[in-house]
């Protein structure tokens, strides 16, 4: 992260310490939930049912962990998120990769007016194509599939406005220079400018993986079938029977354990997710 | 525009950007087609349809459920929207430091954006819940009967929003520090030469300059915001008495439960239309990089 000044004089007056004390209690706003979370996930189910108050004393349990670990399929979904997210992911790299360098150096017929189209197709919202594309997967019988899971992802257009405009930020002069070397268009792509870009795929990779992880309405309806559950779309089925499910420190156990991926990339790689995600956004 | 490595035009070079034209034309651009030929169409999911010209439209705009739909995801926009603005402009301002204290708390608040809807729903609910609830707990503590939230028409959607901003408030804080960074430092060199104080400095300095940036984050949210549909399907499907119905849960249970395909795209295409006029908005703002 760039260096971080005050923006403006720091004091110590008053003021100072009243913004510190409010910004710390929302800081706690945003951490209640978790820790609450995490408390009744360690209790035993029938002591909650008593008492959710009994979080603030012993005895405390894993048995919730052990169950789900043994009982529950949340490896099985593990897995399909893992695999969907990667795929879509890598998906879109080469398919934005390719078209980026096709869009911003190469001459093909009708290229500019394509080029708009796929921009317009950035406003064109999920909501307004899922009605349709879900009954073309039933069509090609992609429901319950992997490529079905992964494909809806690959058609967004940003990831290709993405690498166009990196490639065009990219001096012409590099590729000259390897064209007079006898480059082949192609190598050039590969060898020469593709190593370059690979910040903005990191951006990209990153984005991706994280909005795939966490994509519910396509797998909602797409992957209907529980052994096609990914994370997110699993954790969802257990909550729908909130009230008369496994338990409440159970299902905790379950959102703890079901977030606990995200959390611990999200630690490490903190800095690259924040610019990937709101480099996104603008 | 045109890239001087490559004068010939040819139709071999099509070849780079056809694998994803294939997916971008027929997962995008087909279904956006499609659905406005098939919201002319009584249609249901096993194939019967029938052409009704208009009917659709008309029968969305006498829904009262739809209309509520449309209305309450306005109020929602108006609930979460300027909050998610004001309190992440306030964040920025106040952890744009270089302290490890400010690092940590930048990190904590935006740690929620990377869980998913299913989980942000599981572990509110188990906060709102009347009986056992974090919040209801608390009352209870204090000799205060609980509240339950998510089953009271007047307070469904606006525990909803709440969610929601716990959710998304990592995004709008993180494009204003991005923007802070980039005010000018000769700006607050200048202002300290003045002797401007800090909220001098703070309203005639740092405000303008992230003025577009402020714009930009009002209509990214905007166009998010519209799009509510996990937190309300999860938390309180729609109800109580479709009190906290917004559009995309009205479209997704028109279209994939009760598989009124048809209507549920002519329901769309409205989301499509309002949604396109955020876009464009956002579209000319950002162009309009020089002017502001």
């Amino acid at each position: 992260m760039a260096a971080y000044v005050a923006s403006g004089a720091v004091g110590r007056g008053l003021g100072d310490r009243l913004i510190l004390a409010a910004t710390i209690a929302l800081a706690l706003v945003m951490v209640i939930p978790m820790v609450w979370a995490v408390g009744l996930s360690i209790k035993s189910n029938a002591e909650l049912l008593v008492d959710t108050n009994s979080v603030l004393h012993a005895p405390w349990t894993l048995k919730n962990y052990a169950d789900i670990i043994v009982g529950s399929s949340v490896f099985r979904w593990l897995l399909n998120s893992i695999i969907v997210s990667t795929g879509m992911s890598l998906g879109v790299l080469v398919l934005s990769s390719l078209a980026g360098y096709g869009f911003a150096r190469l001459e093909f017929p009708g290229r500019n007016v394509i080029f708009v189209l796929v921009l317009f197709g950035l406003a064109i919202p999920e909501q307004a194509v899922i009605i349709v594309r879900h009954q073309l997967f039933s069509a090609f019988d992609l429901h319950n599939t992997y490529p079905g899971l992964m494909l809806p992802g690959m058609s967004a257009p940003f990831g290709v406005f993405l690498m166009t405009q990196y490639f065009r930020s990219i001096p012409t002069e590099i590729d000259e220079a390897a064209l007079l070397d006898n480059a082949s268009r192609f190598q050039v792509f590969w060898r020469v400018l593709l190593p370059m870009t690979l910040p903005a795929q990191a951006t990209l990779g990153i984005y991706t993986f994280l909005h795939a992880w966490n994509d519910y309405w396509w797998p909602l309806v797409s992957g209907t079938n529980a052994q096609m559950y990914t994370m997110t779309v699993g954790i969802a089925a257990t909550q729908i029977n909130f009230a008369e499910s496994a338990g409440l420190g159970y299902l905790m156990a379950q959102a703890v354990f079901g977030s606990l991926p995200v959390l611990i990339v999200y630690m490490f790689f903190q800095k690259y997710i924040v610019r990937a995600v709101s480099g996104a956004a603008m | 525009m045109a890239s001087p490595t490559s004068k010939d035009s040819r139709w071999s070079n099509v070849l780079y950007v056809a694998p994803y034209l294939f997916l971008f034309v027929t997962l995008l651009l087909y279904p956006l087609l499609a659905g406005f030929w098939l919201s002319l169409h009584k249609a249901d999911f096993f194939g019967g349809s029938r052409f009704v010209g208009l009917q659709n439209f008309v029968r969305l705009f006498n829904d009262k459920v739809f209309v509520g739909a449309v209305g309450n995801t306005f109020y929602f926009i108006l609930l979460t929207v300027p909050a998610l603005a004001l309190i992440g402009l306030g964040l920025a301002l106040a952890l744009n430091r270089a302290t490890r204290r400010a690092a940590l708390l930048r990190g904590v608040f935006f740690a929620s954006s990377v869980l998913s809807v299913t989980i942000v729903t599981l572990l509110w609910r188990v906060v709102f819940a009347p009986d056992g609830g974090f919040i209801a707990n608390v009352l209870n503590y204090f000799g205060r009967p609980s509240i339950p939230f998510l089953s009271t028409e007047s307070l469904a959607l606006p525990a909803i929003a709440i969610t929601t901003i716990w959710w998304c408030i990592g995004l709008p804080m993180m494009l204003f520090l991005a923007a802070l960074q980039q005010v000018p430092r000769e700006l607050y060199e200048a202002a300290a030469l003045d002797n401007a104080g800090r909220w001098k400095t703070l309203w005639h300095v740092t405000l303008p300059s992230i003025r577009r940036t402020f714009a930009l984050v009002v209509i990214i949210e905007v166009v998010l915001q519209f799009q509510l549909f996990g937190q309300a399907q999860l938390m309180t499907l729609g109800g109580p008495n479709n009190a906290s119905r917004p559009m995309v849960l009205f479209i997704y249970d028109v279209g994939f439960v009760r598989w009124d395909v048809g209507y549920a795209v002519a329901a769309g295409q409205i989301l499509f239309g309002l949604i396109l006029i955020a876009a464009l908005a956002q579209y000319l703002v950002a162009r309009r990089k020089e002017a502001f």
